[in-house]
């Protein structure tokens, strides 16, 4: 626990003060004046460490000494920013093995995958090491993304590293082997979305979106109710809406669904954007929606928007307040 | 003794507004500091820089009175690069959408006056999708709901609906209106005339015109859903609350489902409604709690108080 490598041999926890080589500093308790109210009772262990800690915090110390503290306080409390803070201050003082020190860190993040302040420990010391870190900061978020696939601060790190560091090469490959685990994984439909419109080997949004649109409408044919894929189509015809109205396969894999499953809600919903974007309803499209009216008691509606959106009332009962709504922007 | 309680009070008040000034002054001088040249800020010296830190900086600051042009300057693009293709509002540029950094973002950009720079209608699609079936809110897509995110999600769309124009405005489309404590004629707000020594925009009222202007529209959530949700499935029985049934109790989620039931109360007062009706709520109406400020997430009537005594000089 003492090493700044972060062996955690079989040797026994040392308490500070009774490690030879801090003999001369004195602890510096915390200052929590005359009445402290709301009083943590802090276990003896962490109580000493931090005194400690505060001391050589207090003297400026830059020392190796100072450097093994800090992984003491950590290891107590990984979220103590502070701590972080002066152990960066140290080991830039110390031109420390900034190798060493992400394995030090990669130890502390495995057991704390959800904590702020390790993973931008990482961030700092990834920019610092440079291109050379590319590769094995991507093994690492492959292999917590291997535990939690979703884990959001593995996504923001590793898209850091790609922008930041490199290594494109096979990233849309590795979009492909998550939704072939998970086609429902959001935060790989996402990362799929910065490869296709960032990645400097892929050519952008323009060259990829043919293949992307087919890729995703796969998708949705498999699995109509999963919600990713949908808003992954939208997303590629961002600011574009005349190219997506324009975009044949789109309006038929609505319909394709919809003669499926009339209440798929993703669909329909999908459909009204599309329709208020101006797309002009095939003749077996205005069939449909009528059909799906029809079986519902009430008149139909001369605005076939209109009519969509009443279905979505029913049919999406959750969100009828949103629909209701919507339907008051539909300029008639 | 009715003097002397006077006399304390006095005494206090001017204790009060001489720390007051140097609090402000100190605490303006290290939100600077805490600018990034990107616009962003850092949650602390040399931290990191997300949509979580541009909220905790404007809205402290927007509360204590001290948002001003120079801190504001380019938070605005930045937040604006955050909205994903999803609709909803990530932690930094290109990460996913999810419905923490969605009202962090959303209650920055609306006490910067910026909201304009964010695709509205695209925001609140994302998150009214967010409902799941088990009438919770999620964080993300295809995720699981979790009781905090009755705050995150609920009180963004709780935003949307102030900003919203309703269906009997000028404009058939939708349109977020701006908020009309800024004088919109010299629009300096993130081109940085940082010359500029006083700001044509009253940050602080903002926060405080917020509520004095009535729901444009209904929620656009299932409010009593919510409720459901949280009522029947966020409750612990020996009390607190929590992400969802077989988690423990916290108090990060007593705050937030409590809060997130506030804002599903008070959610369906629309127009010259002054207090939510019992169709609004579940349950009996002493379940109604106190009105929150969904901007800062505090006891309105406290904000209201703090407004005063920031803004006397």
């Amino acid at each position: 626990m003492g090493s700044s490598s972060g062996e955690e041999g079989e040797e026994e926890w040392v308490p500070p003060s009774r490690r030879p080589e801090l003999a001369d500093v004195a602890p510096l308790p915390q200052a929590d004046g005359p009445c402290p109210v709301v009083s943590i009772a802090y276990r003896g262990d962490f109580h000493e460490v931090m005194d400690y800690f505060r001391a050589l915090y207090a003297a400026g110390e830059r020392s190796p000494r100072a450097l093994r503290l800090t992984a003491d306080a950590i290891h107590l409390n990984p979220g103590n920013y502070t701590v972080w803070h002066f152990r960066r201050v140290v080991l830039e003082a110390l031109d420390a093995d900034l190798l060493l020190e992400m394995h030090f860190v990669d130890q502390i993040a495995e057991s704390n995958p959800k904590n702020y302040q390790v993973w931008h420990h990482k961030r700092w010391l990834a920019e610092k090491i440079g291109p050379d870190a590319a590769n094995s900061e991507h093994d690492f978020t492959r292999k917590i993304l291997a535990m939690d696939a979703k884990n959001y601060h593995a996504w923001s790190h590793r898209q850091w590293v790609l922008q930041a560091l490199g290594g494109w090469e096979s990233e849309l490959q590795y979009c492909n082997q998550l939704l072939e685990e998970d086609v429902f994984n959001n935060s790989a439909w996402n990362q799929r979305y910065l490869v296709v419109t960032r990645s400097p080997i892929l050519g952008g949004l323009a060259a990829m979106r043919d293949s992307e649109v087919d890729y995703t409408v796969e998708a949705i044919m498999v699995n109509p109710q999963n919600e990713s894929p949908w808003r992954y189509l939208r997303g590629l015809y961002k600011d574009d809406n005349n190219l997506l109205v324009a975009d044949n396969r789109i309006s038929d894999a609505c319909l394709k669904v919809l003669n499926k499953d009339w209440t798929c809600v993703f669909a329909l919903s999908f459909l009204l954007d599309l329709l208020r974007m101006g797309l002009q309803p095939s003749d077996e499209l205005k069939g449909t929606i009528e059909a799906m009216e029809n079986s519902d008691p009430e008149t139909g509606h001369a605005d076939i928007a209109v009519a969509v959106c009443s279905i979505l009332q029913k049919c999406d009962p959750l969100r009828i307040n949103y629909w209701s709504w919507y339907q008051t922007t539909l300029s008639s | 003794m009715s003097a002397l309680g006077e006399r304390c009070h006095l005494y206090l008040c001017c204790f009060l507004n001489r720390s007051k000034l140097s609090i402000r002054d100190n605490l303006y001088k290290f939100m600077l500091l805490m600018k990034d040249k990107s616009g962003a800020f850092r949650m602390h010296d040399g931290g990191e820089i997300d949509v979580r830190a541009c909220y905790t900086a404007i809205s402290v600051a927007s509360l204590v009175n001290i948002l001003d042009d120079e801190l504001a300057k380019g938070v605005g693009n930045y937040i604006a690069s955050c909205q994903t293709y999803e609709g909803g509002i990530a932690g930094e540029p290109s990460a996913e959408a999810h419905g923490g950094y969605t009202f962090c973002g959303l209650a920055a950009m609306v006490l910067l006056n910026e909201v304009e720079k964010l695709d509205l209608p695209s925001l609140i699609g994302w998150v009214a999708f967010r409902q799941g079936v088990e009438c919770g809110f999620q964080g993300r897509t295809n995720k699981l709901v979790d009781g905090c995110y009755s705050f995150w999600q609920g009180a963004a769309i709780a935003l949307a609906q102030k900003l919203m124009a309703g269906s009997d405005e000028q404009s058939k489309q939708s349109q977020p209106s701006k908020l009309s404590s800024v004088d919109d004629s010299c629009g300096t707000s993130s081109s940085g005339l940082a010359s500029e020594k006083s700001s044509i925009v009253d940050y602080a009222k903002i926060g405080f015109d917020f509520m004095k202007q009535s729901n444009q529209i209904g929620p656009l959530f299932h409010n009593i859903a919510l409720q459901q949700y949280i009522l029947l499935c966020a409750q612990v029985p020996e009390g607190g609350l929590r992400d969802k049934p077989g988690k423990n109790r916290d108090h990060y989620h007593s705050c937030y489902c409590l809060s997130g039931l506030s804002v599903s109360q008070y959610s369906a007062m629309t127009g010259s409604v002054s207090c939510p009706l019992p169709q609004h709520m579940l349950g009996p109406y002493s379940n109604l709690l106190e009105q929150i400020h969904p901007l800062y997430n505090v006891v309105l009537e406290k904000y209201e108080e703090a407004y005063e005594f920031f803004s006397s000089e």
